[in-house]
């Protein structure tokens, strides 16, 4: 650990704080997530950086259980004294707590297949790193006169350690580079954005994000307005991402075994074997997919592996909790969608790509939509996991093989699932720069029909 | 239900026993951490930032020591889920070099740790000069060298047992299982105390407690065939106040109610698309307020500062848009403040140590005004000057906790009520054919605040002035300054009622706020209204 604590503790010094932790618990079982985590950010707006920051913090989360009473406690006071009655306080709200029948016993030592996602150029990373990486967009845009850049780069290092009494021990770390850049004309009629993202700061190549922002403005320019309805539509990867990365929280067995999901079957049961999407639609998690590096555990400590969730179209399987893969009988495989007890944000996921190229895509394409994002995306419906949303920086028309024009933005009212099952072709899959709900998330671009725009916006 | 109620009054008593017996619990019952309930302490730590910033070279700096508390209950139908209890506690420091913004933020609470991440905030700044343009010039502000504010309060939550609330929810979740078709149940109690320490180099030293409390209910019905389902949520408001405003709430008493109409929705009819007169209840008007006038007002968002991820605003440029643009009819007025009581972005300070006023964003239907921190009060100096104004901030800078640095985010922002003594059921029945919505559903709105769509929770259809049925699948789509010039007509004070968002997300990396809106009753004229109900 530095000298002035703005860095990631070191695995021992975690351990001695679980350690510390147990051995102040008297509670049948008492499991320790320890989180320590060093971020830098530096946002830059209107052509100039504005604020930076560095920010270190080390959390422990204390879940005591009696029995099946249970209770959280969350803290960073990582004193004896602060340990002390962090344990303390969760065993005396687990006493106090009715039971919970859904309580499952403490998950004992279990193997995890490390995931390489730590990379030394990301975790020592500088300021002046971060307003070098700044300049790369910030300087042309200054030169260029006619646009103006908006951009935000955060680097982090984080190593999370999940223990308890019964002999749980998981340990993870991770690094992450993320910048996004949206770059508007001063005539306010264009707007691009483009970004990057990897595990190592060193793979992201920050001149090319400026190009594709910039380029991306420009031809965004003088958007003209074309009637909403339903459309062919051709969304990079980062729009499909934005759709479909919200289709993991449906994925939910509970919800449709409850007959309140898309995925329970009218008279009861699930949709589990049918098929619910185009042929071509493979989803998946896979913590060593070296696109996603995602954690090798769940919130709960479960070791995570390959799993298939839509395979050619067809449902594989739906995401269980313990308690409910037990109470259906059904095997246990970890939760990826943020199924476990301690905050798990996000869920990492990839849709298998193709191998079309969206330069043949536009060629096949008689008229239809390119989409560059999708943004402010809410649930609509849950019964068909409708969302609504709109298109933002860069939205163009094709028209019998080519882009002919920047379109305005349209609203659409879309349920991930339908996009799914309107999919004609897609390309290679590319990792994501975050989506509006985080985590790994790696996505091709689709070409599909029908996609349903319902207005227009004056929004640029 | 004998054996529940045995068991809670059981661990009442021991509840006592282990506050009593146990010095750690009173520790952190009372007053939180050792150094929480230590103001000389703190103070102690505070001047350490400030020395070493100024030391390593700050024109200008800042320091927060906060406490950030959260105590959560959740559960669904007769069980309880988690008990959850969260606290952090640390220290940020901003400071300015140069014209440059660095900040730095740790957990470390001793001098060293924080002269440490002062120091490391000045060395930002000086890393950050070689891309900054224009040089940061705050606007004057008074200095409260000594002040002490708390929030309207009267039980803080954090001391009621938690049996009181498991207990409270469970009955609510009972009654509202007693309706048939209601098979499912989630309800929560969120609290949240936040414990600011501000000290800047202008010789403010700022003390503040805010207590918020949310209740929250879903309650879904679910037709026997599994063919449908019906939400009932969002329900009772979240408020900057204690356990007085739960036990007000009387959701065990309302549980039942709720839950018919989340079984009524079943047999609702699906809305006819078209063009329909809306009557919009505070309880949903809130929102529409809050993402279309609240958002696009934001001074950094109108300057494009937000541009990368929340998104500009259609109120911009401001030299083009103060005292000209036309948000709405005469009878519009929309303030900005943060002293309504119960008001959750109400506070005594802000988080660069200014004392918050109360100002009109519309005026008479025209933009007059937008919400502002120091560092943006100065970029309107123009318009204050043309009309007589003195160039102060507005008080607006917050910051999510002590992790993160202070930015522009909004005051209560709200309708104010118009001159007539009238209300929800006057609006009706001036209305002919229309919709009326309670409550808040599905929101979106594009990045400049143009587009938007607004669902509900309670739809019902308006023939003759009068409510003759429940509707469902409706959703409006607005442009907002067509929108807010469609109205009609406005409640009067009366029928005024602030309801909020308890986590408002903004900035990079994101932060959340909370904060209300209030409104009275509004009747808007012909808006196009969508149905949501899709099949495939």
């Amino acid at each position: 650990m530095a000298a002035d604590g703005f860095s990631v503790m070191a695995r021992d010094d975690m351990q001695s704080i679980v350690d510390r932790a147990i051995k102040a618990s008297v509670a049948d079982n008492v499991t320790v997530v320890v989180t320590s985590s060093a971020t830098g950010n530096t946002r830059f707006a209107a052509n100039q950086l504005s604020t930076s920051g560095d920010i270190s913090d080390t959390s422990v989360v204390v879940e005591a259980a009696f029995g099946p009473k249970h209770a959280t406690v969350t803290g960073n006071d990582l004193s004896d004294d602060g340990l002390r009655q962090m344990v303390a306080r969760a065993e005396s709200l687990a006493k106090l707590s009715p039971d919970d029948p859904e309580a499952m016993p403490p998950l004992g030592a279990q193997q995890y297949t490390p995931v390489p996602a730590w990379f030394e150029s990301t975790a020592t990373l500088t300021a002046g790193d971060r307003a070098k990486a700044a300049l790369t967009a910030l300087q042309p845009a200054r030169k260029a006169t006619d646009i103006t850049a908006a951009g935000f780069i955060v680097t982090g290092a984080q190593a999370v350690l999940t223990c308890n009494k019964a002999g749980l021990s998981a340990f993870h770390r991770s690094t992450s580079a993320n910048y996004t850049l949206t770059v508007r004309t001063v005539d306010g009629t264009g707007s691009g954005w483009a970004a990057a993202d990897n595990k190592d700061w060193s793979a992201i190549d920050f001149a090319s994000v400026a190009d594709r922002a910039v380029h991306k403005a420009q031809l965004a320019r003088s958007p003209v307005a074309v009637e909403p309805g339903r459309y062919t539509v051709i969304l990079e990867p980062q729009a499909v991402g934005d759709l479909v990365q919200l289709l993991a929280f449906g994925l939910n067995a509970r919800l449709a075994d409850e007959g309140r999901s898309p995925f329970a079957k009218t008279g009861g049961g699930n949709k589990i074997g049918e098929a619910i999407a185009a042929p071509a639609v493979t989803l998946f998690s896979d913590p060593l997919d070296p696109t996603l590096l995602s954690s090798p555990f769940d919130g709960d400590g479960y070791p995570l592996s390959r799993q298939v969730w839509i395979e050619k179209g067809v449902l594989q399987q739906l995401a269980y909790t313990r308690f409910w893969a037990k109470k259906q009988g059904k095997p246990f495989v970890g939760n990826p969608f943020g199924g476990g007890r301690f905050g798990f944000g996000g869920a990492a996921i990839k849709l298998a790509g193709g191998t079309m190229s969206t330069d043949e895509m536009i060629q096949s394409t008689d008229r239809g939509i390119l989409v560059t994002r999708l943004w402010y995306l809410r649930q609509v419906d849950p019964r068909t996991l409708l969302f609504t949303g709109l298109t933002r920086d860069g939205t163009f028309l094709i028209e019998h093989g080519k882009v002919t024009h920047s379109v305005r933005n349209f609203r659409f009212n879309e349920s991930p699932l339908f996009l799914l099952n309107n999919t004609e072709a897609l390309g290679p899959a590319v990792r994501l720069a975050g989506t509006e709900i985080g985590g790994d998330c790696v996505m091709p671009t689709i070409k599909a029909h029908d996609f349903n725009f319902t207005s227009l916006s004056d929004a640029v | 239900m004998t054996d529940r109620r045995d068991f809670l009054k059981q661990s009442a008593t021991l509840a006592a026993w282990v506050a009593v017996q146990d010095p750690r619990m009173r520790v952190l019952q009372a007053a939180g951490l050792e150094l929480a309930g230590d103001p000389a302490a703190i103070r102690a730590l505070l001047m350490a930032a400030l020395n070493a910033a100024k030391m390593a070279g700050a024109s200008y700096a800042d320091v927060r020591v906060q406490r950030k508390s959260q105590n959560a209950v959740f559960t669904r139908e007769h069980q309880v889920l988690n008990v959850v209890d969260a606290d952090t506690i640390g220290c940020g420091v901003r400071v300015l070099v140069d014209g440059t913004w660095g900040f730095a933020a740790t957990r470390v609470l001793t001098p060293d740790g924080v002269a440490a991440a002062a120091a490391r905030a000045v060395s930002i700044a000086k890393a950050n000069r070689v891309a900054r343009a224009d040089a940061v010039q705050l606007t004057p502000t008074a200095a409260y060298a000594d002040v002490t504010w708390n929030g309207p309060f009267t039980t803080d939550p954090f001391t009621v047992p938690i049996e009181q609330k498991v207990d409270l929810l469970l009955r609510a979740n009972a009654e509202a299982l007693k309706v048939p078709t209601v098979q499912f149940v989630t309800s929560g109690l969120l609290f949240v105390k936040e414990e600011r320490h501000f000290a800047s180099t202008e010789g403010s030293f700022i003390q503040q407690t805010v207590v918020r409390s949310y209740p929250t209910m879903q309650v879904t019905a679910v037709s026997a065939d599994h063919s449908d389902f019906q939400n009932r949520s969002n329900i009772a408001a979240p408020m900057a106040r204690g356990w007085e405003y739960i036990v007000a709430q009387d959701v065990v008493g309302h549980a039942g109610q709720w839950a018919e109409q989340a079984a009524e929705k079943l047999k609702a009819k699906p809305v006819e698309v078209g063009r329909y007169d809306l009557v919009l209840h505070p309880s949903h008007l809130w929102l529409t307020i809050h993402e279309s006038i609240a958002h696009p007002t934001e001074l950094d968002r109108a300057r494009g500062y937000e541009a990368n991820f929340a998104g500009t605003s259609f109120v911009a440029p401001p030299e083009k848009m103060l005292g000209a643009l036309k948000y709405g009819p005469e009878f519009m007025n929309i303030q900005g403040d943060r002293s309504q009581e119960g008001g959750m972005s109400t506070i005594g300070y802000d988080d660069e140590g200014v004392k918050p006023d109360t100002f009109l964003i519309i005026k008479h239907g025209v933009l007059d005004d937008y919400q502002t921190t120091r560092e943006q009060a100065n970029w309107l100096k123009w318009w204050y000057d043309k009309t007589g104004r003195p160039t102060r901030s507005h008080g607006c800078s917050y910051a999510d906790g002590w992790a993160n640095v202070q930015f522009q985010r909004m005051p209560n922002v709200s309708l104010l009520p118009g001159e007539k003594d009238i209300g929800w059921d006057d609006l009706i029945a001036a209305t002919d054919r229309g919709i009326a919505i309670m409550g808040d559903g599905s929101f979106s709105i594009d990045q400049q605040r143009y587009n938007a769509q607004f669902g509900g929770q309670l739809f019902y259809e308006i023939r003759g002035g009068k409510i003759v049925g429940m509707l469902k699948d409706v959703a409006y789509q607005i442009r907002t300054p067509d929108f807010w010039n469609s109205m009609q007509m406005i409640g009067g004070k009366k029928s005024y009622e602030m309801f909020g968002a308890f986590n408002d997300g903004k900035g990079q990396p994101p932060q959340s706020n909370a904060v209300s809106h209030g409104s009275v009753p509004t009747k808007f004229a012909q808006v196009n209204v969508i149905n949501t109900g899709r099949k495939g």
